[in-house]
């Protein structure tokens, strides 16, 4: 079965098989070794705590999946860009917000990139951000609670894929657009695609104190496809780089006409520079409409505003600070070595891995070492950026991380496996299978200045036979190395939530000093907030009708609410009253249109809830919060519209 | 009594007023759903009952209310109120004690204290006692000939919580003056036999 895949990958890419090694096995004992090793070094006693947290993308799930490393252990999902019912995310008044966009309520979305805010080029642990791919989204979740706070939506943008990957201080997130489109996007015919379609390439700025986004600037860039990017860092801090493909400029059947350049192109963005010439004004302000939402911590609400107008530098603009560098083929990964000097590309149709130097590219644009120009754009000679390349490392390698010692690891899609390194001589030491077609690695803290090198995760497209079968459907998996030694140990299979495609890393200390374990009751400002049982109240504002409730263990105040009409709009403001660690009040009422609310201690949510018919509804609590939970419940009146039942509620007895 | 019983005194007198800062009780519960490191604790001092935590009380008093417990609210403990009066006068009389001198003021000042402190005990026994017997007949958990009241000192379990009832800070401070004292009144007896010229007020 396996063997028979490898054939069939290997025959429809028709390439020799000499570069094709490993990946054929059937069990596992020769890429594990010894079980019982494989074993101890995953084995988290209960009790005891995984050593790395790992963020890592849901893809289609458009959320982000938090694992413990290196039990493999899912741990939370926090939603990002999809409704979550189970969190109210999407569902409740209070975060209806964080899902509008220019093109109105966007219930899904596909999540890509994980990526830790920085400082000085490693992980701060604060923040971590992540792209909506389908809609131009860029996410910041809060990683004292494990929340997202804000979501900007990119306009001139469409497949927003090489986002939102972040300078070394988070001066800036980046969002370049994988479609092409005409700019300001219009009515034209999908033939004008070579001369009206552009990219662009976004500059997201954070506020170093709040972690607030904001759009700065938007390079006009030829009309390709812009795939992934990293930051400089160290000597290459004030440049960024995106890979690109389709530099053929196809409009259709990409799979064949986007593949016959032999090279592409990496982006060089001298992002410092950029920003210097925005601040003096430089290219023009187009007229565009984008969502910004923002969760506020005190009211527990989120708001959604429309931003307007964009700055676009054009490459008149930036001459000098744009440049590309050509990449063989159709590259992917576009990472930077820990010392900021290498830069590695991951082209997926490549024969080589080719390695550019930052040095040797600053050089190139002093000696003027240009092949071409394209759309104003200088196009770098190859050889003369070219620190080297990684000979028959495998095929279709796609990312490639660092470790502390050297080396680096490349996934390989097509091979299927992970190859690893030297960044001295860049010859391949050794290589690991992966189970199967990887597409992401990581190595936490990999991308960083600093890598934490103790192990190499495979992020794989395909399970197939890897664990029980759930009909045609499965969910994708991820596999932890060992890197520690010279020969790379695989140690653990484990299934992840949608499709990661990309993950991070850090040590669990980074987030767990900072982890919130309430919110703070006294500091919380909703509007609707009900901060002790005596101010439980139900008030009536025409068809609106608000109740004021309260939860703590184990009852709702009130508990019994009549002179609710068919046609009244019922806002159901919840407060959890604990301010207890672990404690959190659910709430669900019979035939309400959305999903329930979770509470957490401290906090206020609000569930809109429209009865139809005439009746006495239920409601109670679905978390099971103590012994009596499940005497935590309550009855709310339904009576005709236009009837003349009062509106009452009882308080406590 | 010597100037150093003397300072002695004052030392022993000065130290009681930590105990409007420190507790002089502890009781911690601990429960599965509150494991070490996470267990609730309840700080007693003569001038207050708080948390161990900013919230522990509040969840306390949240866990008590299933078995009928009234919650712990220092306006119902007066206590609280006068037990520092109390205080204040023993360290008044302390440092008078020093400032005349007198030996045998020294041991009606400790017979003061250890009276004071009897007392307190007992009253922290009767409260005790009153919170874990005088419980809400309608109270959701009911064990019949089940009471609730924590140890006085050492550990107890109670249903899921396991109650800690240890002397703080405060009452090593009451100690370290009774010892103060009695060092001050012991020093200043050798002192009347070996150097009866150089004393003075004995
Ligand atoms: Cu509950």
């Amino acid at each position: 079965m396996k063997s028979m895949l490898t054939l069939l990958l290997i025959s429809s890419i028709a390439t020799s098989a000499l570069f094709f090694t490993g990946c054929s096995g059937g069990t596992d004992t020769k890429a594990i070794g010894s079980v019982a090793d494989a074993a101890m070094k995953v084995y988290v006693a209960p009790g005891a705590k995984d050593e790395f947290y790992d963020f890592a993308s849901g893809g289609f799930s458009g959320q982000m999946a938090v694992i413990g490393l290196p039990s493999g252990r899912l741990i939370r999902v926090i939603p990002v860009f999809s409704m979550d019912p189970e969190k109210a995310y999407g569902f409740s008044e209070e975060t209806k917000p964080m899902l509008m966009t220019s093109h109105g309520f966007i219930p899904w979305d596909d999540s890509h990139h994980p990526e830790f805010s920085m400082s000085d080029g490693v992980p701060d642990g604060r923040f971590l951000f992540i792209n909506a791919n389908n809609t131009p989204r860029v996410a910041r979740i809060d990683l004292t609670d494990f929340r997202t706070k804000e979501i900007l939506e990119i306009p001139n943008s469409s497949g927003n894929h090489s986002s939102p990957f972040t300078t070394e201080n988070s001066e800036y997130i980046v969002a370049g657009t994988r479609f092409s489109l005409p700019i300001p996007n219009e009515d034209v015919s999908i033939q004008a695609y070579s001369e009206k379609f552009k990219g662009t390439l976004s500059f997201v700025k954070m506020d170093k104190a709040t972690g607030r986004l904001s759009l700065a600037f938007q390079l006009m860039m030829p009309g390709f496809d812009y795939d992934l990017a990293h930051a400089g860092k160290g000597p290459s801090h004030d440049w960024i780089f995106f890979s690109c493909y389709n530099t053929e400029k196809a409009n259709t059947m990409l799979e064949i006409n986007a593949s016959q350049n032999d090279k592409d192109f990496i982006v060089a963005v001298n992002w410092k520079k950029c920003e210097e010439l925005a601040a003096q004004g430089k290219g023009q302000i187009v007229n565009v409409s984008y969502a910004h939402n923002i969760y506020n911590d005190e009211t527990h609400t989120a708001s959604s505003v429309m931003e307007k107008d964009v700055r676009i530098l054009t490459s008149a603009d930036t001459k000098g600070n744009v440049y590309y560098m050509p990449t063989p083929k159709s590259p992917h990964g576009c990472d930077v070595a820990p010392n900021g000097e290498l830069i590695v590309g991951g082209g997926k149709l490549a024969t080589v891995i080719p390695v550019l130097s930052f040095s040797k590219m600053l050089k190139a644009i002093q000696d003027g070492k240009i092949d071409k120009e394209i759309d104003g754009i200088p196009v770098l000679n190859y050889k003369a950026c070219l620190a080297g390349e990684v000979e028959k490392p495998g095929l279709g390698p796609l990312h490639t991380e660092f470790d502390d010692k050297g080396f680096a690891y490349t996934s390989m899609f097509v091979s299927s496996e992970i190859v690893k390194w030297s960044l001295k001589d860049f010859k391949v030491v050794d290589r690991v299978p992966t189970y199967y077609s990887i597409g992401h690695l990581g190595i936490p803290g990999g991308d960083t200045k600093k890598p934490w090198g103790k192990y190499v995760l495979a992020y794989n497209k395909i399970t197939k036979d890897r664990f029980l079968p759930t009909g045609p459907e499965l969910f994708q998996s991820a596999q932890l190395y060992d890197i520690t030694g010279e020969k790379m140990k695989l140690l653990l299979d484990f299934p992840t939530i949608g499709e990661p495609h990309y993950a991070q890393a850090c040590p669990a200390d980074l987030i767990v000093k900072n982890s919130k374990k309430i919110y703070q009751l006294a500091q919380n400002k909703h509007p609707y907030a009900t901060k002790k049982e005596a101010d439980a109240r139900v008030v009536r504002k025409g068809n609106e009708v608000h109740v004021y409730m309260t939860s703590i263990r184990s009852h709702f105040a009130p508990d019994n609410i009549e002179g609710i009409k068919v046609g009244d709009k019922v806002y159901w403001h919840i407060t959890n009253l604990e301010q207890d660690w672990d404690v959190p009040h659910g709430f669900a009422v019979l035939g309400a249109n959305n999903s329930e609310l979770l509470i957490m201690p401290g906090e206020t949510c609000t569930l809109l809830w429209e009865p139809k018919t005439p009746g006495i509804y239920p409601f109670y609590c679905t978390d099971f919060c103590s012994a009596l939970h499940q005497e935590m419940q309550g009855y709310v009146r339904v009576s005709p519209s236009g009837s003349s039942t009062a509106l009452t509620w009882n308080s406590r007895k | 009594m010597t100037m150093k019983s003397r300072l002695f005194m004052v030392l022993a007198s000065a130290l009681l007023i930590g105990l409007f800062f420190v507790p002089m009780w502890s009781i911690t519960l601990e429960a599965p759903q509150y494991p070490k490191g996470y267990e609730l604790g309840i700080l007693i001092s003569i001038n207050e009952v708080r948390g161990a935590n900013e919230f522990d009380l509040q969840n306390v008093n949240g866990l008590n209310h299933y078995i009928g417990m009234k919650p712990i609210d220092e306006k119902a403990i007066p206590e609280l109120e006068y037990m520092p009066l109390i205080v204040g006068v023993l360290i008044a009389v302390g440092l008078l004690t020093s400032l005349i001198g007198k030996r045998q003021l020294v041991i009606v000042w400790l017979v003061l204290l250890l009276i004071a402190g009897t007392l307190g005990m007992y009253d922290f026994y009767r409260w005790e006692y009153d919170y874990g017997h005088n419980l809400d007949p309608r109270a959701a958990i009911k064990i019949p000939g089940m009471s609730y009241q924590p140890p006085l000192f050492g550990s107890e379990k109670l249903l899921n919580i396991t109650a800690y009832s240890y002397p703080a800070l405060g009452s090593y401070l009451i100690l370290l003056s009774v010892a103060l004292a009695g060092w001050a009144w012991w020093a200043s007896r050798k002192a009347a036999t070996k150097l009866p010229l150089a004393t003075a007020g004995t």
